[in-house]
């Protein structure tokens, strides 16, 4: 009902706008096509100028209101963050300077040299000078962003340090899973048929390579030290994901059948985040940043930064993916009347409880 | 030497023939059926009419689709029962719209606006229109191939239409169309039948782009009328040429991208798939050696000089719109064909920026920021020059003008922020974040759709010898101004929060949740910049029938030819001869004279230009 009524109001405005419309013209042709364009012209360049004061104060308001919800609005929480942070301000004090000289110009002379019988529009085809001018400046301002922007993208995109974590993570429709390469460093072959989700192989880890034994997969959470690189080895098993970390400021694409990597340092432990933001609630998390599905809204992992004693209770929790595929090789495992008699237990209880349905 | 020999033998045969078409032409209106002067037409005026109004029709699709999303993002609890009542199930579902839905929604919106709307629509109507009228010609070089590039326009609208209603839904998976997402069947509904039809309306969309591209060329640089040398063209004709330059040589590279993406669909081949596993059918799939990204340099091949060919020619109608009502010349012609020049040069060397976080060879990355960098320095130029146009000018305020000012602006704000994303080592931040969103909404969507709506309010009265209503245009011009600023300014801080684009849900992230209040604030004025367009949809189409009649030939006192033909201008548009260039189109305020046209000789004391 309050639709309709929503309509009916939405025609009624648009009649009363037409024939408004519809008058103002009829008056403009008795004035006279002279007189009506001096009145236009007046209106139109009295709104150019209140644009441009509303708009001015506008994007200031704005700032205020939105500035605190930005990241710029806190520390980035890593070092290649803090230099992209620090690029940001770069560029957006000179394209600012730009920004508000060009409209502000903009819209004063549309008002200032509106159409007056007092004053002749000025023949002035061309000056070299002025252009010559005009093409350097913007030239020179150019090359000092691209000196700044290079620099930082080859220290972005250059060799992780030797001493950097080193974590494997593979997006997926719709989640993450990470691979931790174990006591020896290294991670094991994989090979996208060997994949079975069902056999908790979900990245087609290959048994046949020993490297895979102590090879530790989570999914969802990946934990990683604070101040201590970390380098993500960046896989897809499907479609094109893409790792966006917000609050570190980087992000990589995750592309299957091409692997691609990113490392950084993080700066403050998760715990030491929810501090400073006074956010109870806050986590790292990792965003898809590239359309992948239906599903692609919802597909979030978590980043726990945490110390490098945590890190390590923490890994020393984790059993190697190798041993829940294989649990008879599994040396917490080796006690087999203990196994035999939990299965057991949970059967009997299971008996009682049809029986008690049953009673 | 042989050259020569051959212009003569031109002229001498053009001659006659041009007398002969006279009157055969005069000879056969009487005899024009309604299918041959509506439909079927040759004439270069109705193409761009067709043009304009089916890109009329794909603009509110795809803002009625875009008030959609704007609904489900800004009110995701809300239920609305209405809107499922009306669209069924599939759409909607209790009341909300389906993630399913959302992504279709998402997705057929950019692509129709993009090329449906801003290409088709815009370089197709203009240059249709103008390129004759203003270089001096009776029509295109190829009547018939232009009518062919309309109909395969249309015969594009209807199969991309279609997809809307095939039951696993219009294909999702954005406008880019990233395989593998596009090229597996089972990753996504709408990557079945609804992405075959997308794929094969964009096939045929190349087509009538390159049809209609090679006939702009043609006749810009063989059909000038007497006297028109090429730097005595008005900036439109430079804008729309080099657009039809960039469409011809890169939409071909577009087209293989999809016919490789076809076979990969359909036919088995590997060109974009390797190492890939589908859950949703538990399989791994055979293809190996592909590369995913290969599909990105060759879309983006496209996808970035596309971007050119939708702002260059509302750059090419506002340079020459802000000219004549600023009653100024242009300030530096030269600089501007060179910028144009410049741009469309640099536009084809910068399209791995859309690629620098897909693993690309950071060295690879570097060449193109600078590349892309440097591509500010002409628009730089460009912008200058428009506000030295302004400068000391004797303004006046029509619509149109007011959309030229208006695009001004929008591109300063939306080119701005294209130098922080062309900075791979911001890029690597704000990339696929709202700040994209607002970057290249303004600078190509609404400041192009200001240059499209400043053009139709501009040459309306040569398209239907009647005015637009100018107040209607003003509450058109200040409503979507101030709209279009309070939609796409407040994204910039979203983006620069992180949030990603294309997520149909925000709620369940404590890094973007933030927002809520403001996607709110910003669909509601969505909405209501939507309603305002309606009004200039209604104030279009009464005014073709009721409109205030043009009297004089030339309305705004301007220079070009096209004012030099009669009000309603029969196929062929000049009666008797075409008119001589004698001067450069922007004599205006020279020696003390209001405006001097291109067909009037240069006086005696005169210095020409």
């Amino acid at each position: 009902m309050s639709m309709f009524f929503t309509i009916a109001v939405i025609v009624l405005v648009f009649l009363i706008i037409f024939q408004i419309a519809k008058a103002s013209e009829y008056v403009s042709v008795i004035k006279g096509e002279e007189k009506a364009r001096a009145d236009q012209n007046k209106v139109n360049g009295f709104l150019m100028i209140a644009f441009l004061i509303a708009g001015l104060f506008g994007v200031y308001f704005c700032n205020k209101v939105l500035y605190p919800d930005t990241l710029l609005s806190h520390e980035a929480a890593s070092v290649q963050g803090e230099k992209v942070d620090s690029m940001l301000w770069i560029t957006i004090v000179i394209t600012g300077v730009v920004f508000f000289i060009t409209q502000i110009l903009l819209f004063y002379f549309s008002y200032k040299y509106q159409e007056s019988k007092k004053r002749k529009a000025y023949y002035y085809p061309h000056n070299n000078k002025l252009e010559v001018i005009w093409t350097a400046v913007p030239a020179i301002a150019l090359t000092a962003l691209i000196v700044f922007g290079l620099k930082n993208w080859f220290a972005f995109t250059g060799p992780a340090p030797k001493e950097a974590l080193q974590v494997e993570i593979t997006g997926k429709q719709f989640g993450w899973i990470f691979r931790y390469p174990g006591m020896d460093q290294t991670f094991g072959k994989k090979y996208y048929k060997l994949i079975d989700d069902a056999n908790s192989n979900s990245l087609g880890q290959d048994w046949k390579d020993s490297k895979n034994f102590d090879d530790v997969v989570v999914s969802q959470t990946m934990y990683c030290v604070v101040n201590r690189p970390v380098n993500l080895r960046i896989f897809s098993r499907d479609v094109i994901h893409d790792v966006g970390l917000s609050e570190f400021r980087l992000k990589q694409d995750a592309v299957p059948g091409t692997p691609t990597s990113l490392w950084f340092t993080p700066k403050f432990t998760t715990k030491e985040m929810k501090e400073k933001l006074g956010k109870p609630d806050f986590q790292y998390e990792i965003s898809c940043d590239q359309m992948c599905g239906n599903g692609h809204y919802s597909m979030k992992g978590v980043i726990e930064v945490v110390t490098q004693e945590e890190y390590d209770v923490w890994l020393a929790q984790q059993k190697p993916n190798y041993y829940t595929v294989f649990p008879d090789k599994d040396p917490s495992n080796q006690k087999p009347q203990l196994a035999t008699d939990s299965t057991k237990t949970t059967a009997s209880v299971k008996t009682t409880d049809v029986v008690k349905t049953k009673m | 030497m042989s050259n020569e020999a051959s212009m003569h033998a031109d002229t001498s045969v053009n001659v006659p023939v041009e007398v002969h078409h006279h009157e055969e032409h005069a000879h056969h209106h009487h005899h024009e059926s309604f299918i041959t002067k509506y439909v079927f037409s040759q004439d270069h005026k109705m193409i761009a009419k067709q043009f304009l109004i089916t890109g009329m029709i794909w603009a509110v699709i795809g803002g009625l689709m875009s008030v959609l999303f704007r609904l489900q993002l800004g009110y995701p609890e809300e239920k609305f029962m209405w809107l499922q009542d009306l669209m069924g199930k599939w759409w909607f579902e209790d009341g909300h719209l389906t993630a399913q839905a959302y992504y279709a929604l998402v997705t057929t919106h950019g692509t129709v606006l993009i090329f449906f709307v801003l290409t088709a629509g815009l370089s197709g109507t203009f240059a249709n229109l103008l390129i004759p009228l203003q270089v001096g010609a009776r029509d295109m070089a190829s009547p018939l191939l232009n009518m062919l590039s309309y109909w395969f326009f249309f015969l594009a609208s209807v199969i991309m239409f279609s997809s809307i209603f095939v039951s696993t839904g219009p294909f999702s998976g954005g406008w880019t169309a990233y395989p593998p997402l596009s090229a597996l069947h089972d990753a996504s509904p709408g990557s079945q039948h609804g992405m075959d039809l997308w794929l094969i309306a964009m096939a045929v969309f190349v087509v009538s782009s390159l049809l209609g591209g090679l006939n702009y060329i043609v006749t810009i640089l063989n059909m000038r009328t007497k006297g028109m040398s090429m730097t005595r063209l008005p900036l439109t004709i430079w804008g729309l040429f080099f657009t039809a330059i960039l469409g011809v040589l890169s939409f071909p590279v577009l087209l293989s991208g999809f016919i490789l993406l076809i076979f990969d669909r359909n036919f088995g081949t590997s060109f974009y798939l390797s190492d890939i596993f589908v859950a949703t059918t538990n399989t791994a799939l055979p293809n190996e050696g592909g590369n995913a990204i290969l599909f990105q340099h060759l879309f983006w091949f496209l996808g970035h000089p596309e971007v050119y060919i939708i702002a260059l020619p509302a750059m090419g109608i506002v340079s020459e719109i802000i000219s004549t009502n600023s009653r100024k010349p242009i300030f530096g012609y030269m600089a501007m064909v060179a910028s144009f020049f410049a741009i469309a040069t640099l536009s084809f060397l910068v399209w791995a920026h859309h690629m620098f976080v897909t693993g690309m060879n950071p060295f690879l990355g570097s060449i193109f920021v600078l590349l892309t960098l440097l591509i500010a320095v002409p628009s730089a130029i460009k912008v200058f020059n428009w506000l030295t146009t302004l400068w000391r000018g004797s303004i006046r305020f029509t619509p149109a003008m007011l959309f030229a000012i208006g695009f001004v602006s929008m591109f300063i704000s939306g080119g701005l922020t294209g130098i922080w994303l062309g900075n791979s080592a911001l890029d690597i931040h704000l990339h696929d974040t709202y700040f994209v969103i607002a970057h290249f909404h303004l600078v190509m969507g609404v400041a192009s759709m200001f240059g499209m709506f400043a053009g139709i309010y501009h040459w309306f009265p040569k398209m239907y010898g009647r005015y637009l209503n100018n107040t209607l245009g003003y509450i058109h011009f200040w409503i979507t101004m101030i709209g279009a600023y309070l939609i796409f300014w407040p994204m910039h801080y979203e983006g620069l929060a992180g949030m990603p684009r294309r997520y149909f849900d925000y709620s369940t992230w404590v890094s973007f949740n933030q927002f809520e209040g403001l996607n709110r604030v910003i669909s509601i004025v969505a909405i209501i910049v939507f309603a305002v367009q309606i009004l200039f949809l209604f104030n279009f189409f009464y005014s073709i029938f009721k409109g205030r009649k043009v009297t004089t030939q030339n309305p705004w006192e301007s220079n070009t030819l096209e004012w030099t033909t009669p009000i309603h201008p029969g196929h062929g548009n000049w009666v008797g001869e075409i008119p001589e260039v004698h001067r450069w189109p922007y004599d205006y305020g020279k020696d003390g004279r209001n405006f001097i046209p291109q067909n009037v000789p240069v006086g005696e004391n005169e210095a020409s230009h």
